[in-house]
C-alpha cells in the first residue's frame, strides 16, 4: 500500500525532520517495512552532503544477505581512496551505522555522473543522496524508529518528502527503499505510491541513454525518468507533466529540489493524496491523519484532481 | 419450478429454492414486508428522542471506540449526538441503522459514514476517500471536499457535498442521490447501476463509463464521456426534479437547472428496468 508525505515552509525554517517523523509515523499501517526521509536543511551550499552505505541492514524482516562488518571497513577505505583520487576532500565525516555513512565533501566539479559511477563502481556501494541541502535517509522499520536511530529529530530545513513502504514489487532492504535520488543531479529526490506496469520498457529505454538504476523497484523509475528529461533540458515541472503520458499505471509521486517541491497523480487518479495549502506552508499526504499530526486544528485540505501537477517554491 | 403466481406468505426467492440457509447468531435474516409498512426495522436499533442531545469528544478514542459509544448513546435515547475533534480519523459513525442526528464538528478521514442506514449526518469539515459508502437511507452533509469514491455502491439518502470531490463518485451506486456544489474528478459515476448524481461544476474524464442505467447531471464542463455514457433530453420534469433537490440540499441557489447537461446510459441491459428500490418501495 505504502504512504507518502511531504511538506514546504514558505520563507523560513523548520523542524522538517521532527514534522516529517509524525507525519510518516501517523501513516505507519500503510507499511512499515521501511520508512525514509528526504530532508533538505540550512546549510551554507558550500559543500556537498553525501549520504552513502556500504552494505546493507540485514536485521529483521531483510531479505539481505549478513557480511561482516570489515566488509564494511573495507569498502568504506576504497570510498576514501577514490575521493581523494578525484580530489574530493572530506571535511566531515559520519559513520551513523556500521553500514551507513554521511560526509561532508569540498567537490569542484559539477558533473556529478562521473563521481558518483566511480563511487558505485564498488560492490555493494550505494550513494543514497549527494547535494548541498538534501540527506536522504533511509532504512527498515517505522518512521519513529529510523527517526531515532539516525537522530533526525532536531534537523532543521525548509522541506522534506518521507516515505512509509509497503513492499510489494521487490525486496525488504534500504535499496528498494524510497525516497529515490534523482541520481546524478544534485538535491533531487523522489517518493511514489502506486505500480508502474511499463517499468521495463522504460527502464530499458533509460539504460540505453546511459541512466543507472540501483535496485528494481519500480519507484525508482521515476527518479530516473525526471533525471533524463531534466538532463535533455525540461523543467522539473515540465518533465512532471510528460511523466502522466510516459509512466504508465496508478502513481501518485513527489519530487523535490534544492528549493521546490512537486506533487503528480496519475490521469485515473487512483492513488491518495491530500493536500493543504497555505502562504506559510504546504503540507500533504497520503491520508489526512498525516496532515493533522503537525497541524491538530480544523483547516481546509482538498484532494487534488486527476492528471494533476503541482509545484511550490520555498 | 415453483408456482410463483400462488406465492402468499414466502417470497418468490424462497419459493425458488434460494434461501435454504437457516442463519444463526447476530446475522439475521429479514424480509420487507408490506404490510408492516414503515414498522419495519432492523434488529439492534433503537428509540430515540432528537431532543436529547450529548457531545462525544473522540480526540484520544480509536474509531472502534468512538462507534461503540455512538452505539451506547443511542441505546441510551440519545438522538442528537455532536462529534468533537475527529479530527480525520478513518471509519467513524459506521454501521448506524438508526434514526439519529449525527453532527461531526470537523474533518473524517476514510470510510466515514459506512454502511449506515437512516441517520441524518452533517460534517462541518472534509472526507476522506469512500465516504458514506453503501448508504441505504438517510442524508449526509459535508460541508466541505470529499475524497475519491464518495458515495461508492449507495442503495439510498441523500449524500450532498458542498465542495468538490475525487474521481470516481457514486462508483457502483444503486440508488439515492449525489449532489455536489463544486467540481468532480474523473470516472464520476464509473458502472453506475441505478440513483442520480447532481454535479454543479466541471467534471473530469470518463464520466459514466460503464454505467448500466441512473442519470447524471452536469452544470459545467465535462473532461469526456465514459463508454455507454450519452447525452439526454433534460424534461420539464427533471429540471422541477433538480430545483426540489438543491433546494433540499441548501445548495445552489439561483442555479439554472435548465441549462445542465443530462446524460445516461446509452445501452440497455436484458431485464433491467428503471425503477429505483425506494420507488419499488413506493409502488407496493
Amino acid at each position: 500500500m505504502c504512504g507518502i508525505a511531504g511538506l514546504i515552509h514558505r520563507g523560513k525554517s523548520s523542524k522538517v525532520g521532527h514534522e516529517l517523523q509524525g507525519m510518516l509515523q501517523a501513516l505507519k499501517h500503510r507499511g512499515e517495512d521501511s520508512t525514509g526521509y528526504a530532508l533538505y536543511g540550512d546549510t551554507d551550499g558550500k559543500n556537498f552532503i553525501m549520504r552513502f552505505k556500504v552494505g546493507e541492514n540485514v536485521g529483521e524482516g531483510s531479505t539481505s544477505v549478513a557480511e561482516d562488518v570489515s566488509v564494511y571497513d573495507e569498502r568504506k577505505k576504497i570510498v576514501d581512496s577514490y575521493l581523494s583520487e578525484m580530489g574530493a576532500k572530506i571535511i566531515k565525516e559520519d559513520r551513523i551505522l556500521p553500514y551507513s555513512l554521511r560526509y561532508e565533501i569540498e567537490y569542484n566539479k559539477k558533473d556529478l555522473l562521473e563521481f558518483s559511477q566511480k563511487i558505485e563502481s564498488i560492490p555493494g556501494v550505494e550513494i543514497l543522496s549527494m547535494g548541498k541541502s538534501l540527506e536522504v535517509i533511509k532504512d527498515l522499520g517505522n518512521a519513529k524508529m529510523v527517526c531515532d536511530r539516525y537522530n533526525l529529530d532536531k534537523l532543521i530545513g525548509t522541506h522534506a518528502i518521507g516515505h512509509a513502504r509497503m513492499a510489494t514489487e521487490s525486496g525488504v532492504d534500504i535499496k528498494s527503499a524510497h525516497p529515490f535520488w534523482g541520481y546524478p543531479f544534485s538535491d533531487v529526490s523522489v517518493v511514489h505510491n502506486g505500480q508502474l506496469t511499463n517499468y521495463w520498457n522504460n527502464r530499458r529505454a533509460l539504460e540505453n541513454k546511459g541512466m543507472r538504476f540501483m535496485s528494481e523497484c519500480d519507484s525508482e523509475l521515476i527518479a530516473v525518468y525526471l533525471a533524463e528529461k531534466m538532463r535533455d533540458g525540461a523543467s522539473l515541472e515540465e518533465g512532471m507533466k510528460e511523466s502522466l503520458t510516459g509512466l504508465d499505471g496508478v502513481f501518485t509521486y513527489f519530487v523535490a529540489t534544492k528549493d521546490s517541491l512537486g506533487m503528480a497523480k496519475d490521469t485515473m487518479a487512483a492513488k491518495p493524496l491530500v493536500l493543504y495549502e497555505s502562504d506559510e506552508l504546504v503540507a500533504m499526504g497520503s491520508e489526512e491523519i498525516a496532515i493533522r499530526s503537525i497541524l491538530p486544528q480544523e483547516i481546509d485540505t482538498y484532494d487534488p484532481f486527476d492528471g494533476e501537477v503541482k509545484v511550490w517554491q520555498i | 419450478m415453483a408456482n410463483l403466481k400462488n406465492v402468499t406468505k414466502k417470497t418468490k426467492a424462497q419459493a425458488m429454492g434460494m434461501h435454504t440457509e437457516v442463519l444463526t447468531g447476530r446475522t439475521q435474516q429479514k424480509f420487507f414486508n408490506p404490510d408492516e409498512a414503515e414498522n419495519f426495522y432492523y434488529f439492534g436499533t433503537y428509540d430515540v428522542d432528537f431532543n436529547k442531545r450529548t457531545d462525544l469528544d473522540v480526540k484520544d478514542m480509536t474509531a472502534a471506540d468512538a462507534n461503540k459509544e455512538i452505539d451506547n448513546l443511542m441505546s441510551q435515547g440519545y438522538g442528537t449526538i455532536v462529534i468533537k475533534n475527529p479530527q480525520g480519523k478513518h471509519s467513524i459513525g459506521v454501521g448506524i441503522l438508526n434514526k439519529l442526528n449525527l453532527i461531526f464538528e470537523g474533518s473524517l478521514g476514510y470510510f466515514g459514514i459506512g454502511s449506515c442506514d437512516g441517520p441524518i449526518v452533517r460534517i462541518n469539515g472534509r472526507v476522506g476517500w469512500s465516504c458514506a459508502e453503501n448508504l441505504m437511507a438517510g442524508k449526509v452533509v459535508i460541508e466541505k471536499n470529499a475524497g475519491s469514491c464518495f458515495g461508492a455502491a449507495i442503495r439510498g439518502g441523500d449524500l450532498i457535498c458542498k465542495g468538490s470531490v475525487g474521481a470516481r463518485t457514486g462508483i457502483d451506486m444503486k440508488g439515492g442521490t449525489i449532489i455536489i456544489g463544486g467540481d468532480a474528478g474523473a470516472f464520476t459515476g464509473f458502472m453506475m447501476q441505478r440513483g442520480r448524481i447532481i454535479i454543479l461544476g466541471n467534471v473530469g474524464i470518463n464520466l459514466g463509463d460503464s454505467m448500466y442505467d441512473g442519470t447524471i447531471f452536469v452544470g459545467g464542463e465535462i473532461g469526456s464521456y465514459g463508454s455507454d455514457a450519452v447525452d439526454a433530453e433534460l424534461t420539464k420534469s427533471d429540471q422541477d426534479w433538480l430545483k426540489r433537490k438543491l433546494k433540499v440540499a441548501e445548495i445552489g441557489d439561483n442555479f439554472d437547472v435548465s441549462k445542465m447537461k443530462k446524460i445516461v446510459a446509452g445501452k440497455k441491459l436484458w431485464n433491467y428496468d428503471n425503477l429505483e428500490p425506494t420507488e419499488k418501495k413506493g409502488a407496493i
